[in-house]
């Protein structure tokens, strides 16, 4: 196994989780406080990344913009998998039935549904908020959990040893509990890392569009909207957040894939 | 076949209807009343009344129902709340540029794609196999709006090679398709690395397959077997990316007009948010769930041509 | 004069050694048969004389095709060479054809490629070709698809794709492996015919002796990678000169001892049990048929007894046990245990089916591969309603481990740390557990090699007679339904067509169908010459 894509996945997801998690108790300067006086000055000095058009410091507000970016792909993609695996599971152990039929039409529904969609849907309901962007990644990665976690499944539940169990009389609960959860344990955890790669992008792009985070809450979507006039200007306000973005989320790719190869989620294999 | 086709056509009706109800009740819960928003606060109440008479906001839910989709399929998507012009107007233009947009992203992220995928595949382990994966993983990282921006900094204003945004309209198709090409670029290459990914993967595990051995053992050379009998059957999930991706793409499309100021679906959407428009919001988004679900259907079709054991099974 | 001539092949893939110093030959119009178990080596060589071997795979010594040596040749000559002077056929018919090309395009292909003929010549030969190996134009039209033939009629295609061209060398890797006793003798006449009509050398790869015996005119036995014995079938047969062929032989003709202690109180009986499949409509406004896959099946099996089910594949014979062991609906009928009714379909209470145990085929997918043996033995305890913990527990589970030959230390290792017949060991030992009173085993010895075969037979004779345990064995190799059962029953598309003592059976079988399975069952008809062990 090469270790290379593990470490770089590891620490630049790392880096800016812990960035995020710093900022909760300090920032270099409050992000809160404009000082127009301050404003729109290059990398370096006092402020390594500089300052934006109202003088805030471009670190301090990538720290805290990756907070709103994490937390909202953590409990996004928490939400997908919470409610999609079970969906799944219960679909497969069922399989063939009228269960399985409704749950997988649902899905497709959904599916017809982009997040992009789903967030203007709800925004044209409720307003803008970071809480709209959640909830409609969150949808849209019930389908995609629901759907791998069923494919996974629907493979195992023709194995022997799943016909092992139901003569020792165990029922569909104990045994997607037992037997299957667990053997698509790894599956989850590389699709959970992509999906949370996706959900970054997503989110970044909603709040670029002004579905998401308000202001004045910073995040790197946000950061993008607000700088974009701004480019040739001051390069530094474009690239800052956009490479943050880039960088978590190819960390993620990355250790997504460095997961799967160590892994192995090929269950054929894993049983072999 | 006719029983395939059937199948999927009656899911394809069932969808749009539980699609078109969603809309309708999403669009139903939310608190206010259309008619006194667009009269203002100071409108008397008999005015009030009166509009939403004639907007038909006093029939019963069923009814109203009835009549959206009525309208929707007669081509009368009802008067937009702001401008009180018919939203269809709005609407038709507005998708000349969306839909241009998305399919010339899908036309070459598809003729990127291919290629690229094909040459991972047949050189796996190799340096280029090696440096289309780290491209590939580097253009899914980023994020297409702050690619837009960056190529726009680029290429229109630094270079001057493409217009920097706007959009001349189709009676100088040429200028119309100069100005959708950096948009079509920026929305393309993020999609084209996915599909590339999944071509190569889908590729590699057909080269594996007991038949890829029989093609070789007919004397076939490991060229000739990948285009004669892989290239095929590694269509098979690359055609379900490819439906995938069309919805992404019109969704992309929508933020990617932000960027380059096109007239497009995506702006219209969300000037009509901001000024709570709703029944714009409603048409739009109901069309472009349409665009989807027709596409899902001519996935599963194209499904069945591509593979011949789904034609006469139940699927 | 040789046609190929195997000298001093050595392969390796990578550090690995493959193969060592392996020699053979194969004579035109003759068919040499390439014995071994798993691991031998034997596909290997295959792969190494065709030149499809794995990436990183290094091969040395020469392989003379009409004295050129293959192993020098370049991959555009190979390309030249496989396909028209060289066939090969694989095991798996099942996926060894492109399931979206025809069947016509796919043997018209070899034609093009190697004769640069038109279209239209080479579906012309590929309709003669598909002629000769079986699948006439009436019922097999050049336009059908690979997923509307059943496995038998693929590797007829297969075979056909191979000689198309009449190619002096055919290599035919476990060809039969996959297919019923019925398929397969009609393949392997097929070979046979199709030797003598092009005089071509056949190369006929095999883990079964019986096989190999009745076609091959000259043997060649493999082991870890290298030639034992080689030379004429007869000879080979006589001489036995090395200590592995008697083992083989042995292995193959092996005979538990066993005592037959059937009493007269029956254990399970099965009456009027029907199950029913709904298929697929055929067109959009017919009803959706139904296809009955078990139809009407009775027997009783007493306590004690050793009960044979042989039927081929698609006869019912695991939807019937599915049914027995209540795991899928049926439609109608009774099965009782111990005098107990339950009315097929109807979900079977724990207190029943705890005299119900099972093994299956395949040792690899019988286990959860993230549990450890000790839990993997112990889940049948689940139907207890007083099942032991603790250290009781432990004590029971390595009780049934040490019963099936394994030790109690090995309750705390992984099931991916054990062998095959290990693994079969530890399935019998979780089947034991629960003290059922019948385990049914469902082709429990059909993926092992003869030689582990022989022993896990032995152990289960042994089990039987110190439980007092019932079986009901299902398999579709009459030879191992012969050597430990009592009473065998035939089912045929979901009848059973014939039932009686198993040496009676056997001896003057009654039903048609009986006879026609005994007669291609292949079988090995020569002592081992003395008690060898492998």
């Amino acid at each position: 196994m090469r270790l290379a894509p593990l470490l770089i996945g590891l620490c630049l997801v790392g880096l800016f989780t812990a960035l995020a998690l710093i900022s909760l108790v300090w920032t270099p300067y409050d992000v809160q406080i404009l000082e127009i006086s301050n404003k729109m000055k290059p990398p370096g000095g006092a402020n390594w990344l500089g300052t934006d058009h109202f003088g805030r410091d471009i670190l301090s507000m990538i720290m805290v913009g990756g907070q709103v970016s994490i937390a909202v792909a953590v409990v996004a993609v928490g939400m997908g998998m919470g409610l999609g695996v079970p969906l799944g599971l219960a679909a497969a152990a069922r399989r063939g039935g009228l269960m399985d039929e409704l749950i997988m039409r649902g899905n497709d529904l959904v599916f017809a549904f982009p997040a992009l969609l789903i967030a203007i849907l709800i925004t044209a309901i409720f307003g803008p908020s970071a809480i709209n962007a959640i909830i409609a990644i969150g949808i849209f990665n019930i389908p995609v959990f629901a759907r791998m976690s069923r494919g996974a499944a629907l493979e195992l539940w023709t194995r022997d040893f799943i016909l092992a169990a139901r003569v020792a009389g165990k029922g569909p609960v104990r045994i997607s509990a037992e037997h299957i959860l667990p053997n698509i344990a790894n599956l989850l955890i590389v699709q959970g890392t992509i999906q949370f790669s996706l959900a970054i992008l997503a989110e970044a792009a909603l709040s670029y569009v002004g579905l998401g985070a308000q202001p004045p809450t910073p995040s790197w979507g946000r950061m993008l909207a607000d700088s974009q006039t701004l480019a040739s200007l001051a390069p530094h306000l474009v690239l800052a957040p956009g490479l943050s973005i880039v960088a978590m989320v190819l960390g993620l790719n990355m250790l997504g894939d460095a997961l799967r190869d160590a892994l192995d989620p090929r269950l054929n294999r894993a049983a072999k | 076949m006719a029983v395939y086709t059937a199948r999927r056509l009656v899911l394809l009706i069932l969808s749009l209807f539980v699609a078109s109800l969603v809309i309708f009740a999403a669009i139903e819960v939310i608190p206010g009343d259309p008619a006194s928003f667009m009269l203002g606060i100071n409108a008397r109440p008999d005015t009030v009344a009166a509009l939403r008479a004639e907007m038909g906001l006093d029939q019963p839910l069923v009814a109203r129902y009835a009549a959206w989709m009525g309208g929707m399929l007669t081509g009368d998507f009802g008067l937009s709340y702001t401008y009180r012009t018919p939203v269809v107007d709005m609407v038709v233009g507005r998708m000349w540029v969306s839909i241009p947009l998305a399919t010339y992203a899908l036309a070459l992220s598809t003729l990127i794609a291919f290629p690229v995928g094909i040459i991972a595949a047949a050189r796996r382990g190799g340096w280029a196999d090696k440096s289309i994966m780290g491209a590939t993983q580097l253009g899914i990282a980023i994020p297409n709006f702050w690619f837009a921006v960056i190529m726009v900094h680029i290429f229109a204003i630094k270079y001057g090679w493409f217009r920097a945004g706007g959009f001349p309209g189709w009676d100088e198709p040429l200028q119309a398709l100069r100005a959708l090409t950096l948009p079509a670029i920026v929305l393309a290459l993020p999609q084209a690395a996915i599909l590339a990914r999944i071509m190569r993967s889908g590729l590699i595990d057909t080269l594996e397959a007991d038949f890829m051995r029989t093609a070789r053992a007919k004397g076939r050379t490991a060229r000739g077997a990948l285009w004669h009998h892989a290239l095929r059957n590694a269509m098979i999930p690359v055609l379900t990316i490819l439906g995938l991706q069309f919805s992404f793409l019109l969704a992309g499309a929508i933020i990617i007009e932000e960027v380059f100021f096109l007239p497009g679906l995506g702006r219209l959407i969300f000037q009509a948010i901001s000024q709570r428009d709703l029944i714009v919001v409603e048409s739009v988004v109901m069309l472009l769930v349409f665009a989807v679900i027709m596409l899902t259907f001519l996935v599963d079709l194209a499904y069945a041509w591509v593979d011949p054991r789904l034609r006469r099974r139940n699927v | 004069m040789s046609l190929l001539r195997v000298e001093n092949l050595n392969l390796a893939i990578g550090a690995v050694p493959i193969l060592r110093n392996v020699s053979f030959g194969c004579t035109a119009g003759r068919i040499t048969g390439l014995i071994g178990e798993s691991g031998s080596g034997k596909s290997m060589t295959a792969y190494a004389i065709t030149r499809l071997l794995p990436k990183g795979a290094v091969a040395g010594g020469h392989i003379l095709l009409d004295g050129s040596d293959l192993l020098a040749k370049s991959e555009r000559e190979m390309c030249a060479l496989r396909g028209d002077d060289i066939g090969l056929v694989f095991q798996e018919p099942m996926t060894a054809l492109n399931p979206v090309k025809t069947i016509g395009a796919q043997v018209a292909e070899t034609v093009r490629l190697h004769r640069g003929a038109t279209r239209a010549e080479a579906a012309h030969i590929a309709r003669d070709t598909l002629n000769r190996v079986g699948l006439p134009a009436a019922q097999f039209p050049l336009n059908r698809y690979p997923h509307e033939l059943s496995g038998g009629q693929r590797q007829r295609v297969v075979i056909a794709m191979a000689i198309a061209l009449r190619p002096r060398l055919l290599i035919a890797d476990e060809p039969t492996t996959a297919l019923d006793v019925t398929t397969q003798a009609g393949i392997l006449r097929l070979l046979k015919k199709l030797v003598a009509e092009d005089g071509m050398g056949l190369i006929l790869i095999s883990h079964d002796l019986g096989v190999v015996a009745d076609m091959a005119d000259d043997l060649v036995i493999m082991r870890h990678g290298e030639v034992v014995e080689s030379g004429p079938t007869a000879q080979v047969f006589a001489a036995q000169a090395h200590p592995y062929t008697r083992a083989l032989i042995r292995a193959s003709a092996h005979q538990p001892t066993r005592d037959a202690h059937s009493g007269d109180v029956p254990l399970l009986e099965v009456q009027n049990l029907v199950r029913d499949y709904a298929l697929p409509r055929a067109s959009l406004f017919a009803a959706p048929g139904r296809f009955r896959a078990v139809n009407d099946v009775s027997f009783t099996l007493r306590k004690g007894e050793n009960l044979g089910l042989v039927g081929e594949s698609g006869c019912g014979k695991s939807t019937l046990t599915r049914a027995i062991l209540g795991l899928e609906a049926a439609q109608g009928g009774t099965i009782a245990i111990n005098g107990a009714p339950v009315l097929a379909g109807q979900k079977m209470p724990a207190a029943l089916r705890r005299h119900l145990q099972v093994v299956f085929q395949d040792p690899y997918a019988s286990f959860n591969p993230r549990h450890r043996v000790a839990r993997l033995v112990a889940e049948p305890f689940h139907l207890l309603a007083d099942a032991p913990r603790g250290a009781e527990r432990a004590q029971a589970v390595a009780e049934a481990l040490e019963s099936v030959g394994l030790g109690a230390a090995d309750a705390s290792r992984y099931i991916h740390e054990f062998s095959g017949g290990q693994r079969q060991r530890i399935a019998i030992a979780r089947a034991l557990i629960a003290r059922p009173e019948l385990i049914i085993l469902d082709e429990a010895v059909s993926a092992l090699d003869v030689s582990i075969r022989a022993q896990i037979l032995d152990l289960l004779a042994d089990l039987s007679a110190r439980f007092g345990l019932s079986y009901l064995f299902i398999s579709h190799d009459l030879h191992v339904v012969r050597k430990i059962t009592d009473r065998v029953m035939v089912m045929q598309a979901g009848k059973i067509v014939e039932s009686g003592a198993t040496e009676a059976v056997f001896a003057a079988p009654q039903h048609p169908y009986t006879a026609a399975l005994l007669a291609a069952a292949p079988h090995l008809n020569i002592e081992a010459h003395d008690e060898a062990l492998v």
